[in-house]
């Protein structure tokens, strides 16, 4: 483990106890989000990282190391540091600023230059930059010169301390994107301290939900979204994302029918009117033997032919659109609309039909996604819903 | 007044050179003790209430008087009018010290400490040039001070611009009371515009 936390405890000397049996084990590349409410402990938590802030009890250890026994200043050196409110030098240039850790270092002036040209590119700046001073920088430019700065001395720990806070939400996203591709292609570690429910769900590769000094949840995003731990997350997270989220977390197999209506293709024509009417349906899918979908057919197969002995295979259609049961229904909803079917079947893995999706199931998320939360007294359109929105009105109806 | 400079004019810049010896020995004095003393404060917060309020009491002394205690313990000279001028220009660079570290946004020092400086580097590379021009401002208001006052340590025979003012009154000569009071003016006037010209110097770039 590239950082390992490992009962962490913060009590101030009046007691009050701000970081309480704290664990957490973090891997190279991952992305952590702190979130919670204000007093929640979480930028405390950061801050003893680089001993900014020293635990009361507990290890944390960095490539197994335990940084108590570090010295602070070469500790600090080797891990990122950004700041809400930016930090930078006003009295030194981008580029001194940019330099300052590899001048700490003791780098070479040449290697220090050709590191700060590389990092106002990486901040997507032009090099100009490097000789004007922060204050002629907009807040945005400037954090991004905080961020890369993080990064010259080619740190492999970025800690940040709600970094983007103070930004408008335009500039933010893009600098949300920026650190997520540091992230991503560069394969740093971020441990990012944040309130922004949004950044942390957008950002984060993990997710630790900190309540009143204590861990709530650790989780991906997805997981969190999907089983909040308690009320409280429910809240912190808050009932409307969470039903808008549903289409980007909830899979098919989650909205589907099961046991969809299906016959096999050796039936003949007057079977396949048979079952339609005994089931109500103007369509009925085809299996072979091993329930694998090869095509369907419909009551204009069925109306165009008047032989009633003539096999179901000579009449399907076998060009039959379907989705896979572990698709997401964001990305499956589209392209179900865009097609114009009405029924769309749903295949596993080895394309055994296990379902269907009928338009119908559809229009409920999509309604509840737009129209977000159903008032109190209101039934969520689909059942899914029906469950988060009971979590959430339970909490409701205790206020 | 040609025949002013005639008379007096090398004497004059004797006294000229003694004047700016007593005033830049005291203020260098100050600086020495007062911008260390003043940062050191801002580290311990209770004390500094203490020594800030002990250096505006030593400005209350009067300027003759505290020159005449010097006599017991200095004897008469430049060295006594060194040591009271010296305790007049603590005040405000203290001061303006004092503020203007305090004055250093605490996120400078957050983030100069948690990129890895030292406390030496942090005051050197970060506080100190950031307090700058407010250390400077208090230096410069302090020079003025001390050249201006440096006129009455003539009174314990240190010389300087002083003695023509003091002849000036003793003879009813107003010639030398002007022969003395302005050159000290002038004085007075050019250090302050070049300390001027240095604290812009030492203001970083993005403040002025």
């Amino acid at each position: 483990m590239l950082l390992s936390m490992e009962h962490l405890r913060k009590e101030y000397p009046n007691g009050k106890i701000a970081v309480d049996d704290f664990n957490l084990e973090v891997g190279k590349g991952e992305f952590i989000c702190f979130i919670g409410t204000s007093g929640s402990g979480k930028t405390t938590t950061m801050r003893m990282i680089n001993r900014m802030l020293s635990q009361t009890s507990g290890t944390i250890k960095i490539n197994d190391q335990d940084i108590a026994k570090m010295d602070p200043v070469k500790l600090r050196r080797s891990i990122g540091y950004v700041i809400q409110n930016i930090g930078l030098m006003p009295h030194m240039t981008i580029q001194e600023n940019i330099e300052l850790v590899p001048k700490l270092l003791g780098w070479s002036k040449e290697k220090r230059a050709q590191q700060a040209h590389k990092m106002i590119e990486l901040a997507q700046l032009p090099d100009e930059m490097l000789q004007r001073y922060p204050g002629e920088l907009s807040g945005g430019q400037q954090q991004r010169i905080g961020v890369v700065r993080a990064l010259a001395a080619d740190q492999e720990i970025i800690l940040m301390d709600e970094p983007f806070g103070a930004l408008d939400p335009i500039t933010r996203e893009s600098l949300q994107d920026l650190v997520k591709h540091l992230q991503e292609d560069l394969g740093k570690t971020f441990i990012f301290v944040t309130h922004d429910m949004d950044e942390a769900l957008h950002l984060a590769t993990r997710v630790v939900i900190m309540s009143q000094g204590k861990q709530v949840q650790v989780d991906t995003p997805e997981n969190i979204l999907r089983h909040p731990a308690n009320e409280f997350v429910t809240n912190l997270i808050g009932e409307e994302r969470l039903i808008r989220a549903q289409p980007n977390i909830l899979n098919i197999n989650q909205i589907m029918r099961k046991n969809p209506v299906a016959i096999s293709p050796d039936k003949t024509l007057s079977d396949t009117i048979d079952l339609m009417h005994e089931k109500r349906v103007d369509t009925l899918l085809v299996t072979d033997d091993q329930d694998k979908l090869i095509g369907y057919i419909d009551l204009d197969d069925v109306s165009r032919n008047t032989d009633t002995a003539t096999p179901v295979s000579q009449l399907m259609n076998h060009k039959v659109f379907f989705v896979q049961d572990k698709a997401l229904i964001g990305d499956t909803v589209q392209r179900i609309l865009k097609l114009g079917v009405k029924n769309v079947p749903v295949v596993d893995d080895d394309h055994r039909l296990v379902g269907i999706v009928t338009r119908t199931s559809l229009v409920d998320i999509v309604y509840d996604a737009l129209r977000g939360a159903p008032a109190t007294d209101e039934q969520p359109a689909s059942p899914i819903n029906a469950d988060i929105h009971a979590a959430a009105t339970r909490e409701g109806g205790d206020a | 007044m040609m025949h002013f400079l005639a008379t007096y004019g090398t004497q004059l810049i004797a006294k000229t050179g003694q004047h700016l010896y007593i005033s830049a020995f005291a203020l260098a004095l100050g600086v020495i003790v007062a911008v260390p003393l003043g940062i050191l404060l801002t580290r311990m917060k209770r004390g500094a209430n203490l020594v800030i309020t002990l250096a505006g009491v030593l400005q209350t002394i009067p300027a003759m008087a505290l020159l005449a205690m010097m006599i017991p313990i200095f004897g008469i000279g430049s060295t006594p009018a060194i040591v009271a001028l010296f305790i007049y220009s603590l005040l405000p660079i203290l001061r303006n010290t004092y503020l203007g570290m305090q004055g250093v946004s605490p996120t400078v020092r957050d983030a100069a400490k948690g990129m890895g400086m030292t406390w030496w580097q942090s005051m050197l590379q970060a506080e100190i040039p950031l307090a700058a021009p407010v250390i400077m401002s208090g230096i410069r208001l302090s020079a003025t001070y001390v050249i201006a006052w440096a006129t009455l340590a003539s009174y314990i025979g240190a010389g300087g611009l002083g003695d023509f003012i003091f002849n000036g009154l003793n003879l009813y000569r107003s010639d030398l009371i002007l022969g003395g009071s302005i050159p000290v003016i002038l004085l007075a006037l050019l250090v302050d515009y070049l300390l001027g010209k240095v604290e812009f110097a030492v203001t970083p770039k993005q403040l002025k």
